[in-house]
């Protein structure tokens, strides 16, 4: 039995009904928005359902938003091969808090939260072996923040006179060039309207 | 008295020729017998995702090749697919029959790489020598597509790059024709020899549950017995024009996946072959020169046509802010594509998933109780390639 996107927000809002804060339907995928106290409950219940049976974890990651007060977007996203429906969970959180893990719902969420560990510096509560993953031995930073810049603190080089690797700050012969080629015409925020709409 | 053992502790890698690249291996050995692995990756990271948010939308397409580098296209292909459902535009029917035919090609290369280089693993030297021959051939219909044998950069968002070549499509046609006996020549060489029956029968044994549980994709899912492909499940392009069967294993073993992988090969000649019988005429690039740009005969005699091809090659187009998670049946599993726009011309958040990733995290689970000598049949069938596992 199949059934759609729009049977499925139905289910997934009555069956989480208060935890679920924004649900809404983009490109025949479901996109829900839940506290992040609420997240085990909820993945829970979308891998258990009869209706949902989101039996697969596809990835986790985090997005960057260093502007807002609440910097970092989780996004989990689910797949459930039974009833042939994806769903993405969004949940909002500060840059200190404590993400729960949910390793123990899915094995395989190990090293995905390994890697947004790694590559935003969100920990995980209860998570069995939290290290980093991609990034090289003793790597400092969290290289996917916004604030991270894109040619890195450190660079490596093998040194002929202490015959070993050794890793230095950066030195560039010319400076990272970010040319805005966006549209003078369209798009560019000009101050007086910004100004208007305060 | 029992005799008190010690447990070893071992590196494999992370240069080692059955690692298939850079993958360092912590194995803690009781004897012969594997009791944990612990993969270290990310030797070949190169911060593909943050790379990306400084690009712009095709600035960005040259690194999906680099990811899984034995079938670039199908990465792009998600990437593409990704962009033209935010910009919600179309792509004409023969583009998608152009790039359902280099998907299908891209994931022969692949098969034929990993099928080979498992033998080489368990110590078949023919096969490899057989099968590279063959991928030499793909990659000239590549070179001839894109001007590239492997970084094609060819698939672009609203289509692909250029139209093909003429007699590219006959020649492939002929390819269809030799290759099915290539791939005879390979099965009497492994399918019933011993040795490579002895080295993969009942290793690497995953369940039908655990392969969901460990977030397998691909070959991995469909050598469990589970019958999941998204170009049958959650068509993409003109993957509904087609009818081909998707192979599915009984054990779950890695002898179980290389047959998968044997099948799927001949399956994809009968795709393409259908494809390039089919294909129509007609433009393969979405023709809004806002978003595609412009062919060489019109920028000689149109402005507009000059004023799009500066824009679109120094600002690129813009995205309307949304975001959007895309798969693709790619060679190796479920390749996606989760794309956050902000509505300028790049990129917010790319985020990748690859299959290989999740693939190598079960390894310790794979292994647990196996001799070290299936530590390379069992590397072998997961398919990794380390572009994509630590982008």
């Amino acid at each position: 039995m199949s059934i759609t996107v729009a049977d499925l927000e139905r289910t997934v809002n009555s069956g989480l009904t208060t935890t679920i804060k924004k649900s809404e339907i983009n490109f025949d995928q479901l996109f829900i928005d839940v506290d992040i106290e609420n997240i085990i409950s909820t993945i829970l219940f979308l891998k258990t359902n009869e209706k949902c049976r989101f039996k697969q974890l596809i990835d986790i990651t985090a997005v960057d938003y260093p502007e807002k007060e609440k910097r970092f977007k989780i996004v989990y996203l689910l797949l459930s091969i039974e009833k042939n429906l994806r769903i993405v969970i969004n949940t909002y959180i500060s840059e200190k808090f404590e993400v729960p893990s949910i390793t123990k719902i899915f094995p395989s969420a190990n090293w995905m939260e390994r890697e947004v560990f790694d590559m935003y510096g969100i920990s995980f509560k209860d998570h069995p072996d939290l290290r980093r993953i991609l990034t090289d031995y003793g790597f400092e930073g969290y290289p996917l923040r916004k604030d991270f810049p894109l040619t890195g603190h450190t660079e490596v080089r093998y040194s002929e006179t202490k015959k070993k690797v050794v890793s230095e700050k950066v030195k560039l012969d010319q400076e990272y060039r970010n040319f805005d080629f966006e549209s003078p015409w369209e798009g560019t925020k000009y101050i007086n309207k910004e100004e208007e709409k305060k | 008295m029992t005799k008190k053992t010690k447990t070893m502790n071992l590196n494999f890698g992370p240069q080692h020729p059955a690692a298939h690249g850079v993958l360092r291996l912590i194995l803690e050995l009781d004897g012969e017998v594997v009791e944990k692995i612990d993969p270290h990756i990310g030797l070949l990271h190169r911060g593909t995702e943050k790379l990306i948010e400084h690009k712009t939308y095709m600035q960005a397409v040259p690194y999906f090749d680099r990811l899984d580098y034995v079938a670039p296209m199908n990465q792009e292909h998600a990437f593409a697919l990704a962009i033209e459902k935010l910009l919600k535009i179309d792509v004409p029917i023969r583009g998608q029959y152009i790039r359902v035919l280099f998907c299908e090609i891209g994931r022969i290369l692949s098969h034929l790489l990993n099928i080979t280089t498992q033998a080489l693993d368990v110590g078949a030297l023919t096969p490899s020598l057989w099968g590279f021959e063959e991928r030499e051939t793909l990659m000239t219909f590549y070179e001839r597509a894109s001007g590239s044998r492997l970084h094609a950069n060819y698939f672009r968002a609203g289509g692909v790059h250029q139209d093909l070549p003429r007699g590219l499509t006959e020649d492939i046609l002929k390819f269809c024709h030799t290759f099915p006996k290539i791939i005879d020549d390979l099965e009497t060489l492994l399918t019933d020899n011993r040795i490579f029956k002895q080295r993969n029968v009942d290793i690497g044994i995953v369940t039908k549950e655990e392969a969901l549980e460990h977030s397998f994709s691909g070959v991995m899912l469909r050598g469990s017995g589970i019958p999941w492909d998204l170009r049958k499940s959650q068509p993409y392009d003109c993957y509904k024009d087609f009818s081909f069967k998707i192979p599915i294993g009984k054990n779950g073993d890695c002898y179980d996946r290389y047959l998968c992988r044997m099948e799927e090969m001949r399956q994809s000649i009968d795709i393409i072959k259908n494809c390039i019988n089919k294909m129509p005429l007609g433009p393969v690039k979405n023709i809004d020169g806002k978003i595609t740009p412009p062919s060489k005969k019109d920028l000689k005699n149109s402005m507009e046509a000059v004023i799009h091809h500066f824009k679109l090659f120094s600002e690129g187009f813009r995205v309307p802010s949304g975001e959007v998670y895309t798969a693709v049946e790619a060679p190796k599993g479920e390749f996606g594509v989760y794309l956050i726009s902000d509505g300028s011309n790049k990129p917010y958040k790319c985020k990748i998933r690859a299959p290989g990733f999740s693939h190598l995290q079960a390894m310790d689970y794979l292994m647990k109780g196996h001799m070290l000598a299936d530590v390379p049949a069992v590397l072998g069938s997961l398919d990794l390639v380390f572009g994509e596992v630590d982008r």
